[in-house]
């Protein structure tokens, strides 16, 4: 028996840090484009590294905690939407790391007048990674408050959708190149993508959170 | 004597086939316990129940009928066996203690002996009361359960850790209720056919005549657990009910707690000793006490999916099984009396 609580323990553990891992890929995803937008390229790599380093664990930790679930036919009834849940999340870090590779490589020339609400939809996009990880760590532990963290996901995803509406209208509204408009609005979605993959997730957390009564 | 037994024998296989799975059938199903873990806890637990608590019911079907002939007795449990084979080949859900009832009815008839009215009345009462209390029961500890989880915040891991332990813990409880209850349907008939007095087996254990018989009995129920209940178990876990490990607990604990409360003779010792009304001690049907806890629970949580036709065979279930044993009982008794020429009661009763 000491031994089935004490798998449990490891497992739980191995579950908040596979959160921490996502909460920190949201964190560091807003800094990067800060910094990107404050042309410290040197920060901007580091930090774009530590995604990627950070996804590449989480990948790791992601398929142990599958492992153990199912070697060891641990919760059965919610076995299903835990693990759904972790794959669509894995969908979160990866956006991070696609978007910031993206900008790395293709490197945009950001005109100045759109750092703000670049910087506006990458903080939109952090904070619905930081509730999203709230829904879930409250889908374990106490039910009643994943519709309040859903309910703040879906808040932040339409205020993202909104800048990214705005800023691609200005974008288009320059005397700027078309291929430069299309480069520019590219980056957009990508970083739009953050708020709509947590949005998914969120959705899934609140189907699983009606199935999960006693 | 082996051959007079091998009916109740093959009831108690029987028991150990279907009932088993009353009490483990869930959790083994989702997987929550491994069917060896779930085979040796109900056939150990099952073995103590009857030897150690299996004498109460025993006494309250002897009440209503003393068959005490070892060829009545043989007669008696091959009619509820037969009855129990029908319906359930019929698919029909059947009782093996109803079923035990009508062929003790049945020899009643045959034989000409008077049938106690007051017995009988306790008996099928206790029909009616099994899966109400059942479902009082379990509606209760499904609304604690709920409140509980919510107010402490339990990790769901934690939650599935510890409901995999109470699964085995009520499990065991159940298994000796299961036993306590039940070992009379298996072995009661036979016990006024016995002498009375002890002997000591295992060169320590003294055990009373009627509790050998028990463990007997006990013994092959315990080999139907082995040998057909894991099929069931799967059955009745994922076809029969769709219940949750922690639902599934709370059905397992009720039915548990019925089964105990009508067969424990120190629970009726101490309401009498202080001027309650004593619970009376008769083998109900485990299989009736799960589906009242999972009735108990719909009606907790809003009496959604509640069937009524449910019910309905519940309660058609407890006219035909008695009614069925008693025909094969009586037919039974005239065959192996004036067929075979063997004694199914002896004079003086």
């Amino acid at each position: 028996m000491r031994g089935l609580f004490s798998r449990t323990k490891l497992l739980e553990s191995k579950i908040e840090e596979y959160l921490q891992h996502t909460s920190e890929a949201g964190l560091l995803f807003r800094e990067a484009i800060k910094n990107y937008l404050d042309g410290r390229l040197e920060e901007f790599e580091q930090r774009r590294r530590q995604v990627a380093d950070l996804e590449n664990r989480a990948d790791g930790l992601r398929r142990a905690i599958e492992r153990q679930l199912y070697v060891e036919t641990l919760i059965p009834e919610s076995r299903g939407d835990v693990l759904g849940i972790l794959e669509q999340t894995d969908e979160v870090i990866n956006c991070t790391k696609t978007a910031l590779m993206q900008l790395s490589v293709e490197q945009p020339d950001i005109p100045d007048e759109f750092d703000a609400d670049y910087l506006e939809l990458a903080d939109f996009g952090a904070r619905s990674v930081q509730d999203l990880v709230l829904g879930i760590r409250a889908f374990f532990t106490s039910t009643q408050t994943v519709p309040d963290c859903v309910h703040k996901v879906a808040f932040w995803e339409k205020e993202a959708d909104k800048v990214a509406e705005r800023l691609k209208r200005r974008i288009f509204e320059t005397e700027l190149d078309l291929s430069r408009k299309i480069h520019l609005s590219d980056f957009v979605m990508y970083i739009d993508s953050l708020s709509d993959q947590a949005e998914d997730v969120s959705e899934r957390l609140s189907i699983s959170t009606i199935k999960r009564s006693v | 004597m082996l051959l007079f037994l091998s009916s109740g024998l093959f009831l108690g296989w029987s028991l150990g086939a279907n009932d088993a799975a009353n009490v483990f059938g869930t959790a083994v199903a989702t997987r929550m316990v491994r069917f060896r873990t779930a085979a040796l806890v109900t056939s150990v637990f099952v073995v103590l129940g009857a030897v150690i608590s299996g004498g109460g019911t025993t006494e309250t079907l002897g009440q209503l009928g003393a068959v005490n002939a070892l060829g009545g007795s043989f007669m008696v449990a091959l009619a509820a066996a037969l009855s129990v084979l029908w319906m359930t080949k019929a698919g029909l859900p059947v009782s093996v203690s109803q079923a035990i009832v009508g062929g003790i009815l049945g020899w009643n008839f045959f034989t000409g002996s008077p049938t106690d009215v007051g017995s009988l009345i306790k008996i099928v009462s206790t029909w009616v009361a099994c899966p109400l209390l059942a479902a009082g029961f379990a509606a209760v500890f499904y609304l604690i359960a709920r409140a509980g989880i919510r107010s402490c915040r339990i990790h769901l891991l934690e939650l599935d850790a510890g409901t995999r332990f109470l699964l085995v813990a009520a499990g065991a409880f159940g298994a000796y209720s299961l036993g306590a209850n039940n070992i009379a349907n298996v072995m009661g008939v036979f016990v006024p056919a016995f002498p009375s007095g002890s002997a000591v087996i295992f060169g320590q254990i003294r055990l009373s005549f009627p509790q050998m018989l028990f463990l007997v009995g006990g013994l092959a129920i315990a080999s139907g657990v082995y040998t057909y209940s894991r099929r069931v178990m799967m059955t009745i876990g994922k076809d029969l009910f769709r219940l949750t490990p922690t639902t599934a607990l709370i059905v397992v604990l009720a039915e548990a707690i019925v089964l105990f409360l009508f067969a424990s003779q120190r629970l009726e010792g101490w309401l009498i000793a202080n001027g309650l009304p004593s619970i009376p001690l008769v083998p109900v049907s485990s299989s009736q006490a799960v589906v009242g806890g999972v009735i108990g629970i719909a009606l907790a949580r809003g009496a959604r999916g509640f069937k009524l036709s449910v019910l309905g065979r519940i309660a058609g279930g407890w006219v035909a099984t008695p009614l069925i044993a008693a025909l094969i009982a009586f037919l039974g008794l005239f065959v192996l009396q004036n067929v075979f020429g063997l004694t199914v009661r002896l004079p003086g009763q």
